[in-house]
């Protein structure tokens, strides 16, 4: 990695740098090793709702000032909380880096969580998940994920349930961004138009005073093997229906995952892998496609998994044909399976999910937020060179681990089918 | 680096007319491995008669399903194998289509953008099949608390004026369009007169013009419609008001607005700062501080300007649990209050053109960012400085220039207000 300097502070704080000088830009991001797997029943949307309150102001860095001094500088700063992990970004014209620098490493330790921010935050969340809640999708997957997951913490939203944020206290929230807001538990990296050398310094100065902290026990609940194959109905509004089936799927740090990367693109389009830029690539010539799609059993049809530390879930979301019962289009789901389990694919599929993953690295390198987002990304659930082998552990796929995965992973008696049945209704 | 020399500007955007009317507008990225074309043609749902509302949109979403060369099946899997992305959506005044591919696949985009416009033939199956999909979306549509607001708005703020529907028809209408419907709105309205072309990447651009020649040329359509003469649009004279009921949501959506400038009012720049202190600056200005920040009512709460070839609309949407909602509208109405009747301060247009100018070299860092730049240059006229001249024209507008544009739009008794939800 001749572009990029990875290092580890005296602290543990891991930092990553790297150059590029196409644009007078700085991107940067740190990831905190928390998510919603670190949390237990009764106090779940803690990560997220600690993100929230990383924007309500620290003694130097008043909330109300923050928000307009990046907008002022022309800058973009947003925060995403996932299963595994928190991460927070800056992307700003070079000469305005050093607010985004001295910003982040003052958050680290010194949030305030004003209790009255805490209260007024609550309803805010709350009115998120209810935005949420609209969606008929996220109805349907956050009860396959409940049944999917019955020991494993992966099992709840992010956004956590209704329960626990009408009720989680500001000591909860302190206590968890206490605990995990630590360098040795952080991910810090930096692209663009800097110099590399120069910015390591600085960073130096910024983080060495934070202490090492005691590591923080996690949850370890392994998943026990699905017993069985689990059906379930959610009931809304609207008229039309959802199916989503879904598999337990190999970690991102296992061969497998590859595997099943080439075979969720030939499957049902590749999923894209860029977090900003680039997009994703349709998917109207995939096996489930002409399968499904083509034939009419179905409007609709998706795929996709997501790189977890933990074994997490392969999902299929079908969309309902006006007049046609999605049951029909389930069974064509089963017959594709099982033919990518019995015969093994051409090669040329696995050089045309090459070619796809390629261009969307390609697109998503046009954006310095995005590759400063794969420089701590990986870290979270393997390492940069995760990415950076990423094509060349694609093309070492061959058709008998393809057929391979599709044989472990997608086994009827270990997913769960969730039907969402509209109430029906007339529509304008 | 200097950032003035990074943004386009008329020593590195090449512009060509083709003798048919096609406008190419290119700019050379040889950092970037990949290329990147945006464009647009002068037809869209301003052409669809009531009964065949979403018949522009209906054709444009065949246009790839099929040529006088290609099926469906080959046009994507020339695409997909490749990892390339093409796709057109119609509006209301234009078609909107664009495609990005690495840099060795660019002559396939060309070929593939020309075969579609030119000669699509809406084979029968393809177009039942699309007919279902569409009907699928109209019922999602429907389902959807921020898109029935945003659909009932329209309505209530564009009355009798075709700006008041939805380009994507009504679940009657898309029944009601047959497939020769489709094939003979696109033989009289598709033509190159007004396409446009924008394309950035490791291009050359004499070369680029030589290419799209090739397959755009020599394309010519008599029959291609000036668009259409549009009535004029007065603002409201009193506040009107609708709520469409959805069972079984949590959340309500509301939006409520008025009549903004055109894209090419003089009035813009001042309207569209005085709407970034309004809604926009920091986390949502003004409204989101209000809404967000201060009462904990919602996860979103902002404004928007929306400036197109016609009057816009100037809207603020907010997303609130049910029974916030009289709570929410009150609190919005009497910011739009303050905001006409005492106008912005200087520190708050400061922060505002700071904004606005320092967020350029963000918005410009990608082939695409530069091509969507590149289209707002011509199709509203801009000039091709535009960006260089850029900074002046923000710094040189005053509060009080803020306030006139505001009092002269926003009329805080006379709103259009939707809402939908339980």
């Amino acid at each position: 990695m001749s572009d990029c300097l990875l290092t580890t502070l005296e602290n543990g704080l891991m930092v990553a740098l790297k150059e590029i000088h196409t644009s007078p830009l700085i991107s940067q991001w740190i990831w905190y090793r928390v998510g919603s797997k670190d949390e237990k029943s009764g106090s779940t949307g803690l990560s997220h709702w600690v993100e929230h309150m990383q924007f309500k102001g620290t003694a130097r860095f008043p909330a109300s000032m923050l928000d307009k001094a990046i907008a002022r500088a022309g800058g973009q700063w947003n925060a995403f909380t996932f299963l595994d992990w928190t991460t927070y970004f800056e992307t700003m014209p070079a000469p305005a880096i050093d607010l985004a620098l001295n910003l982040e490493a003052d958050r680290m330790r010194n949030s305030l969580f004003d209790p009255q921010e805490v209260e007024s935050e609550r309803t805010v969340i709350i009115s998120e998940r209810e935005g949420n809640e609209n969606e008929p999708i996220f109805r349907l997957s956050e009860a396959i994920q409940q049944a999917a997951f019955r020991v494993h913490p992966y099992h709840h939203e992010v956004i956590g349930d209704m329960a626990d944020l009408l009720t989680l206290t500001r000591e909860q929230l302190y206590q968890h961004y206490q605990a995990f807001y630590q360098p040795n538990n952080a991910v810090l990296a930096l692209a663009g138009d800097f110099d590399c050398a120069d910015m390591l310094e600085r960073i130096q100065a910024l983080y060495s005073a934070i202490p090492t902290a005691p590591a923080v026990p996690r949850l370890e609940r392994p998943e026990p093997a699905q017993p069985g194959e689990i059906r379930l109905d959610v009931e809304g509004p609207g008229e039309t229906a959802f199916l989503e089936a879904s598999y337990h799927a190999p970690a991102a740090n296992t061969d497998d995952f590859f595997a099943l990367s080439v075979l969720d693109s030939l499957l049902a389009g590749p999923s894209n892998l860029n977090m900003f830029g680039g997009g994703g690539i349709s998917n109207k010539t995939s096996r489930l496609y002409h399968a499904i799609v083509d034939r009419e059993l179905a409007v609709g049809v998706h795929g996709g998994f997501s790189a977890t530390i933990d074994p997490f879930l392969y999902s299929f979301t079908l969309t309902g044909h006006p007049t046609r019962p999605l049951k029909r289009a389930l069974s064509a789901l089963d017959d594709e399976i099982k033919r990518l389990q019995d015969e093994p694919v051409n090669p040329d599929e696995i050089a045309r999910a090459i070619k796809q993953a390629r261009a969307m690295f390609a697109f998503g390198a046009e954006n310095i937020t995005n590759q400063a987002f794969w420089l701590g990304y990986a870290e979270m659930f393997a390492s940069y060179a995760w990415f950076s082998g990423y094509l060349e552990k694609l093309s070492q796929v061959s058709p008998a681990d393809v057929q391979r995965a599709a044989q472990n992973t997608f086994q009827t008696s270990s997913r769960v089918v969730g039907n969402y049945l509209p109430s029906g209704g007339e529509i304008e | 680096m200097n950032q003035t020399h990074s943004l386009p500007g008329p020593d590195d955007i090449t512009r060509f007319v083709l003798p048919n009317g096609i406008t190419l507008l290119l700019r050379s990225n040889f950092n970037s491995p990949s290329v990147t074309l945006h464009g647009y043609l002068p037809v869209g749902s301003l052409f669809d008669p009531d009964e065949k509302l979403g018949l522009s949109d209906f054709a444009t979403s065949s246009l790839m399903r099929g040529t006088e060369t290609r099926s469906f099946e080959q046009i994507f899997d020339s695409l997909e194998s490749v990892g390339a992305v093409l796709g057109f959506s119609a509006g209301t005044h234009t078609t909107s289509f664009s495609a990005r591919s690495l840099m060795e696949d660019l002559p396939l985009i060309f070929d593939l953008l020309a075969d579609c416009l030119r000669q699509p033939v809406f084979p029968p199956a393809e177009v039942k099949k699309l007919r279902s999909q569409l009907l699928t979306g109209l019922a999602m549509r429907a389902q959807s608390t921020g898109d029935m607001a945003a659909i009932t708005f329209d309505k209530l703020l564009f009355r009798d004026h075709p700006y008041a529907r939805p380009d994507d028809g009504y679940p009657k209408t898309i029944r009601a369009i047959q497939r020769d419907d489709l094939a003979d709105f696109h033989r009289r309205c598709f033509g190159p007169a007004g396409m446009t072309l924008a394309i950035v990447g490791a291009v050359d651009p004499a070369r680029v013009r030589d290419q799209v020649e090739e397959v755009l040329g020599d394309w010519v359509n008599p029959l291609q419609p000036a668009p259409p003469a549009l009535p004029e649009l007065l603002p409201l004279s009193e506040t009107v008001r609708q709520h469409v009921p959805l069972a079984g949501k949590s959340q309500s959506d509301l939006l409520l607005g008025v009549l903004g400038p055109r894209r090419r009012s003089p009035d813009y720049p001042a309207a569209s700062l005085g709407n970034s202190i309004l809604g926009q600056f920091g986390m949502m200005g003004r409204i989101g501080d209000v809404v967000r920040e201060r009462s904990g009512l919602a996860y979103y709460a902002s404004s928007n300007l929306s400036a197109g070839l016609g009057p816009g609309s100037w809207e603020v949407s907010a997303g609130v649990n049910p029974s916030n909602l009289e709570k929410a509208l009150d609190l919005i109405i009497r910011e739009l209050k303050l905001f006409t009747e005492n106008g912005v301060t200087q520190e708050e247009l400061s922060d505002s053109q700071d904004n606005f100018v320092g967020r350029l070299p963000l918005s410009l860092e990608s082939n695409a960012g530069v091509a969507a730049a590149l289209i707002n240059l011509e199709r509203f006229d801009l000039g091709l400085d535009y960006y260089r001249k850029y900074e002046g024209m923000i710094r040189a507008i005053t509060p009080a220039m803020v306030v006139e544009a505001a009092r002269r739009y926003i009329n805080p008794s006379a709103l259009a207000i939707a809402t939908c939800g339980p």
